[in-house]
């Protein structure tokens, strides 16, 4: 099969999707390869390079789409490259099945093969195609290049014959693929990062990267990120209120900010609002990277970089991976490659387009004159799902929960009725002897036993010494017994009621007195 | 004042002491609680003082107050970790009053009788006079019973806790100790606390009860010192269990319902807490009463390997690393005054936003909950100390586990060894932490004098010395 890639013809895009090296790999796999003319130069390579890899270079662009039966390229086709796809070609190139959807049925209609990067799936197997990942995370790196570059100071804290400097604080919004990539860079770079996401699961990796992860006092249940395929998802009106307030909070501290947060198929969540950049201090710097889908914060104008009235420069550039054409290009076209093999299982340059595969049929949004968007739920999920009680890994089926507990419920109740049958038995005869004077007390005990036990079960076990204080305390009850006994009789009888009651005494004052102090100490943080 | 007015004053109280009791649920409403209790109590005395039948109540007052300005001083000036001293020796209080009340109404059914005898009008005499004459022989039977019962279960109580308090004070030799003869010592005076019930239920006279007391005195006595040290938090339980008991007894004797309640509100309590105790060492109430952990049912495994000590920079380099850090005190801490110290330390740790939580096993300590209350004295917040059963699972993902004077608690062999004296004790699974950090006085063995393969581990490190002299070290490293 000939693989082939166009320049790129999108203004100011300097990737392309096939480099000398990747095409020494595709001409592994059985492939012929082709370039046109140029294709390369934007990022650096030259088609005496591709020339020496074997590849071979084609003068037009029309004369590659007509001789290449796969064409592989990083933009979605304009009209004019659309017109060129022909039926049993297979495209290969960024996609979106929603914003393209004309020109998804266009090549559909005509026969076309489209396998759309976007649209890999994000399991482990397919992290190698992985472009969006492998893009997001030079677009990360080149967020904190481009902040640094429209910054006045360090990043880094130093302090110098010349003075101190402070450390720049970066605060990275959404820890994606390209949140990582800035907190990397950002930290690596000296300066202090603080990083936020709406999935609380990724604490540990940013901090991980070094970074200080951003709690907010919020009680929530996020969706499992396992559900929604590692993205995150909409957040309650509560949560996002929570959030905003911290920002708020951090606004004036903080010299950079770097937005990535994006939710699939819609539009970019205002995370960092008007009054947030009135808030931070001259010179500071906003770099939006979800400027294409409206940006996180409004003020962001796409594509462009402009500075606002109280000096903090916005930067809406949506092509964050083009300005590092060599080093996005290797990674894209290295991705390309993979997916190539992926499709030539038998290495013998004959594609075998496996619509039963996971990661093909993801990717695949139209074939065979269909479109095939959207593809069937992947059959293994993304990420494993979070085990949210470890204690229980297997969960048991509900009818084998109702039988549980049905069992338990049973057993409950035989030991209870058990119980009070023994406990009746006991005091029938009980009864049976002792006079009614007696059994008037008797009822008294065993009531006051059995709320005992009823009350005691519920005392937190960090409470257990002021338990057995106050239970101390009370316990010195007996004085009753002294001072109805003090006042009768004999010399003896009074003395001991005294020495009785002066005990208790003692004992009353100091085990309350102790229980407060204990109890008084116990305090939340 | 009538009757009725002091049975209105006792059920109001009765309440009183049942919510308070309840209160206990929450660290919150336990402060509430408390307030409930000290109402409780000072109606009940306020209604018998003011209740029929009562004399001397100008002298009562002053006893009251005299011994109120006792505890006073007691209560304000214990230090939290000679807890559980106080609540043994109080116990011990309560005990001999019981003893006393119980001597005083036998004095009182021999008066009664003689006057009776005499053809006087027993309303004279006072209401507990009054109640005796009103009996039939049945009736004055069972309260000889009821009475016998509330002096042995009060003479049992004030010796055991005297010996509990001298041993949680270092004042008696913590070891199990018996007399030559053993168990054979404590069933021979049970002995004769039967043949004197049966004697004292048939005469009545001084003498058979008299013995009895004396008997329960050895009893109290021998039976604690019986048991080790490691086990006072289930004595010091049973012991408040018992002062209830002892109470209900006599409530029984006197016809008084409000002691009745109390006593059995606190005796079912104290049985609880001694249940716990006990599950929570996996053993049984009576192998703990009867004292030593019994032989060992084959050959206990071999310890392999080496301590391997750590110095305190080692410690500060590795809390320095460390994300999430989980400490276990145990009565090495109390012993070493060592709270103030581990307070700071996580106050450090926690300011660098390192996750810090306290594990607190059910049997840490000497009484029940010890481990809580002297972290709440050092200002640790409650919200980060953990039970057992919330914080095991955790383990696995924690940097660092700080054992601090603990030993059986953590003790692997509970697990692993079937043949251990503490094999199937729940214990807290520190050595899953991927490094833990043992503070430990020396190489000997715990009071249990078990081998700990903990300490034996590839990922334990040993920090030799006294708690607090090694945190002291320790803290001005941490940065």
């Amino acid at each position: 099969m000939k693989i082939g890639t166009p320049k790129e013809i999108f203004d100011g895009e300097h990737r392309v999707a096939m480099t000398p090296e990747s095409a020494l790999q595709l001409q592994k796999l059985g492939h012929e390869c082709l370039i046109e003319a140029g294709a390369g130069h934007a990022s650096g390579f030259a088609d005496e390079k591709y020339a020496e890899a074997g590849v071979e270079v084609v003068k037009t662009a029309a004369a590659l789409w007509k001789a290449a039966d796969v064409v592989a390229k990083v933009r979605v086709p304009d009209d004019a490259e659309m017109k060129k796809l022909r039926s049993d070609q297979t495209l290969i190139s960024f996609f979106s099945p929603v914003a393209d959807e004309a020109k998804m049925q266009a090549a559909a209609k005509k026969g076309a093969t489209v396998v759309a990067m976007e649209m890999i799936p994000r399991i482990s197997r397919a992290q190698k195609m992985d472009a969006l990942s492998s893009m997001a995370n030079i677009a990360g790196y080149r967020a904190v290049i481009e902040a640094g570059n429209n910054f006045g100071r360090f990043f880094t804290g130093q302090i110098t014959a010349a003075g101190k400097v402070p450390p720049a604080k970066v605060l990275v919004v959404g820890a994606g693929v390209a949140g990582l990539a800035a907190i990397g860079t950002a930290t690596s770079l000296g300066a202090i990062t603080y990083a936020f996401d709406v999935r609380p699961e990724v604490a540990e990796q940013v901090e991980s990267m070094g970074a200080q992860f951003v709690y907010l006092d919020f009680e929530e249940e996020q969706q499992d990120g396992a559900v929604t395929g590692g993205y995150a998802s909409v957040s309650s009106p509560e949560f996002r209120e929570a959030q905003l307030a911290k920002f708020r909070e951090l606004a004036p501290e903080v010299d950079i900010v770097i937005t990535t947060a994006l939710i699939p198929n819609r539009e970019a969540p205002e995370l960092w609002t008007e009054d947030m950049v009135a808030a931070m201090k001259p010179g500071s710097v906003i770099v939006d990277l979800a400027a294409e889908k409206g940006g996180n914060c409004k003020l962001t104008k796409m594509d462009e970089k402009f500075v606002t009235e109280n000096g903090v420069t916005i930067i809406g550039y949506t092509d964050f991976p083009s300005r590092m054409g060599a080093q996005a290009s290797t990674l894209y076209a290295t991705n390309i490659r993979h997916l190539m093999t992926d499709l030539t299982p038998a290495k013998d340059g004959v594609i075998n387009h496996n619509m039963e595969d996971d990661v093909i049929r993801g990717a695949t949004i139209a074939h065979a004159s269909e479109v095939t968007f959207p593809p069937p739920p992947p059959k293994i999920n993304a990420i494993a799902q979070q085990k949210n009680k470890p204690a229980a890994p297997k969960a048991p089926t509900p009818e084998e929960k109702r039988a549980a507990e049905i069992a338990a419920f049973k057993k409950q109740t035989k030991n209870q009725v058990t119980l009070l049958a023994v406990g009746g038995a006991l005091l029938l005869a009980v009864g049976l002897v002792a006079p009614a004077s007696f059994m008037q007390h008797f009822i008294v005990f065993v009531l006051s036993v059995f709320i005992g036990f009823q009350v005691i079960w519920g005392v937190a076990h960090s409470l257990h010494t002021p338990l057995m204080a106050v239970t101390n305390a009370i316990s010195s009850i007996i004085i009753l017994g002294a001072l109805m006994q003090i006042g009768s009789g004999s010399i003896l009888v009074v003395v001991l009621a005294a020495l009785s009651v002066f005990m208790c005494g003692i004992n009353i004052f100091g085990g309350f007195l102790v229980t407060r102090r204990m109890l008084a100490m116990f305090q939340k943080s | 004042m009538d009757f009725g007015f002091t049975t209105a004053a006792y059920v109001v109280a009765a309440i009183l002491f049942i919510l308070s009791l309840g209160g206990l649920s929450g660290q919150e409403s336990a402060k509430r609680a408390v307030w409930y209790g000290i109402v409780g109590m000072a109606l009940a005395v306020a209604a018998t003082l003011i209740g029929p039948g009562t004399g001397f109540w100008f002298l009562s007052i002053i006893l009251i107050a005299g011994g109120g300005a006792i505890g006073y001083q007691l209560a304000t000036k214990v230090q939290m970790t000679q807890m559980p001293e106080l609540v043994a020796a109080m116990h011990s209080l309560v005990g001999l009053a019981a003893v006393f009340v119980g001597l005083i109404a036998h004095f009182e059914i021999g008066r009664v009788s003689g006057f009776l005898a005499a053809g006087g009008d027993p309303y004279e005499l006072g209401t507990f006079a009054a109640l005796i004459a009103k009996k039939t022989g049945v009736e004055l039977s069972i309260l000889r019973v009821e009475l016998f019962l509330g002096v042995f279960i009060g003479a049992v109580t004030f010796t055991g806790s005297v010996i509990a308090y001298g041993k949680l004070a270092g004042r008696v030799s913590s070891k199990a100790e018996k007399l030559p003869g053993g168990h054979f010592l404590n069933i021979a005076a049970a002995a004769i606390a039967v043949v004197t019930l049966i004697w004292y239920f048939n005469t009545g006279g001084f003498l058979p009860l008299f013995l009895m007391t004396l008997a329960a005195l050895f009893i109290g006595y021998h039976l604690i010192m019986g048991i080790g040290g490691a086990d006072m938090p289930v004595v010091v339980s049973m012991l408040n269990s018992y002062s209830g008991w002892a109470a209900a007894a006599i409530g029984f004797s006197l016809g008084n319902d409000l002691l009745i309640v109390v006593g059995a509100l606190v005796g079912s309590s104290g049985a609880i807490l001694s249940y716990i105790m006990c599950k929570a060492m996996n053993r049984s109430f009576v192998s703990v009463i009867l004292g030593g952990f019994g032989g060992p049912a084959g050959e206990q495994m071999a310890v392999e390997g080496e301590q391997v000590a750590i110095e305190v920079d080692g410690v500060a380099a590795m809390l320095n690393e460390a994300d999430s850090v989980i400490i276990i005190p145990g009565y090495g801490m109390a012993v070493a005054q060592a709270q103030q110290a581990v307070s700071e330390l996580v106050k450090k740790l926690r300011a660098k936003g390192k996750n810090v939580r306290f594990a607190i096993h059910p049997v840490a300590g000497r009484l029940p909950g010890h481990m809580n209350v002297l972290l709440a004295e050092a200002k640790v917040p409650y919200d980060i100390v953990m039970e057992m059963d919330e914080i095991n699972d955790d383990f696995p993902s924690t940097d660092v586990a700080i054992v601090i004077g603990s030993n059986d608690i953590v003790n692997p062999a509970a697990q692993d060894d079937p043949n251990s004296p503490i094999a199937g004790m729940p214990v807290l699974e520190c050595w899953k932490a991927k490094n833990v950090i043992v503070s430990k006085r020396g190489q000997g063995t715990g009071y249990s004098g078990i081998e700990n393969p903990l300490f034996f581990k590839d990922n334990t490190r040993m920090l030799y010395g006294d708690a607090k002299a090694s945190l002291d070290k320790l803290l001005p490293l941490i940065d």
